[in-house]
């Protein structure tokens, strides 16, 4: 008897089948693998810890023992994360930042001295422009440009940011060519994380 | 039936050059433009693009005869989803940074063209193992094109290749300048017209 392909019957079972067996399919898959994806985030983040310290191009295994070396203790106030961490002697605190880029969330690490200066910084995204917002991440050079800046001024106002012509290059960093409204976003990000946080 | 009959080999060829997926048919243009502007997500987005290509045509082949011919489109998404699904998990758990880079364009794969079209033009009327090499065929294609821009555009907008530098930095000393244009999509598009031209003046021959 050949199947009638194009009765209803016929194509509901079929669509209800193929559903059933494609969500076991999946749901398989991502149960076997959700704790390796788990263990890449973990490690992405402590990588991005270790760049907002300066220590940049170490692999997996490299960056865990680095991390568990450096990092001491982690705290977490109001859904900000803060890291407390010692190099070569000195007390370094790191802070999580998050705010708004051009066409998605920006987020952000930096390292704090016990001056209240920049240590170092890194800046992740999750959808700016190639080449152009997507810079905050890919130039180190950019992220370089924070180093040494002063964060907040007597009052405790956050005075550290991100303009398109720097007057006080003691607290204002260049903005990326082309990205204005991403370096707007770093610029808003810094204020509204670091404000109170003065020591 | 041969393995490697005549008729086989052509199928697995075409794709290559006469039916080229994007310089002959100038399919699966977005994300050709999209993920080219360095090599190695490129290279993975093109073997990615290959691999699904490959399974999803063989897969509608085996089950071809038992598709209701009202519901194919639905019923072919679903298997290319299911794949692209897959794919972006493993890619997530084995090649993590990878995969950050490609962000939402392992997604897309979903609606490139050139699976839908490979899908509907040949594995619906053809046996598994025809299918699977057209897959390959036009994946590689896909792959090839994708690879070619992607070293021009590394190369010449941030100097280097797969991340390592190429070009000297006595050239820069000299006033070189890395072409800030070829990160940008636009550049992609033009240098993607340049390849077709080149296979058009040179490569294409008549069937």
């Amino acid at each position: 008897m050949k199947l009638n392909t194009n009765s209803n019957a016929y194509i509901i079972i079929y669509s209800a089948v193929m559903v059933v067996i494609v969500a076991f399919l999946l749901a398989f898959v991502y149960q076997a693998l959700k704790p390796m994806q788990d263990a890449n985030v973990a490690l992405d983040v402590k990588k991005q810890i270790l760049y907002s310290l300066n220590i940049r191009n170490l692999d997996g295994a490299e960056a865990e023992a680095k991390y568990a070396e450096v990092v001491k203790t982690e705290k977490e106030d109001h859904s900000q994360k803060v890291y407390e961490c010692q190099i070569d002697g000195k007390n370094i605190v790191v802070v999580s930042l998050k705010g708004m880029g051009l066409w998605g969330g920006i987020s952000g690490y930096l390292a704090v001295d016990e001056e209240g200066k920049v240590f170092g910084a890194y800046f992740n995204h999750e959808g700016e422009t190639a080449g152009l917002g997507a810079e905050i991440k890919d130039s180190q050079e950019w992220q370089e440009k924070f180093i040494g800046k002063k964060i907040w001024d007597e009052q405790g106002n956050v005075v550290l940011s991100v303009v398109k012509k720097v007057d006080n290059p003691e607290s204002q960093v260049d903005c990326v060519t082309g990205a204005t409204l991403t370096s707007n976003g770093v610029d808003a990000m810094l204020k509204d994380g670091l404000k109170g946080l003065k020591k | 039936m041969a393995l490697f009959s005549k008729q086989n080999k052509e199928v697995f060829t075409n794709p290559l050059n006469v039916d080229h997926p994007i310089l002959g048919q100038v399919l699966g243009i977005c994300s050709a433009l999209a993920v080219t502007s360095q090599l190695k997500p490129a290279i993975v987005m093109g073997l990615a693009v290959t691999v699904i290509t490959a399974f999803s045509n063989t897969i509608i082949s085996i089950i071809r005869n038992t598709i209701p011919n009202r519901i194919r489109i639905v019923v072919q998404l679903v298997v290319v989803a299911a794949l692209v699904t897959i794919v972006s998990q493993i890619l997530k758990a084995f090649a993590y940074d990878v995969s950050v880079q490609l962000s939402v364009y392992v997604g897309l794969i979903i609606t490139n063209c050139i699976l839908m079209g490979r899908l509907e033009a040949f594995a619906m009327q053809n046996k598994p193992w025809p299918s699977f090499l057209d897959g390959v065929g036009n994946g590689l294609g896909y792959a090839m094109i994708l690879v070619i821009v992607g070293a021009v555009r590394e190369l010449l907008g941030r100097g280097s290749l797969l991340g390592f530098q190429i070009i000297p930095d006595a050239c820069y000393d000299f006033g070189y300048v890395n072409n800030g244009m070829m990160t940008m999509p636009a550049m992609a598009l033009i240098l993607v017209g340049c390849v077709i031209w080149v296979h058009r003046a040179y490569f294409y021959k008549e069937k």
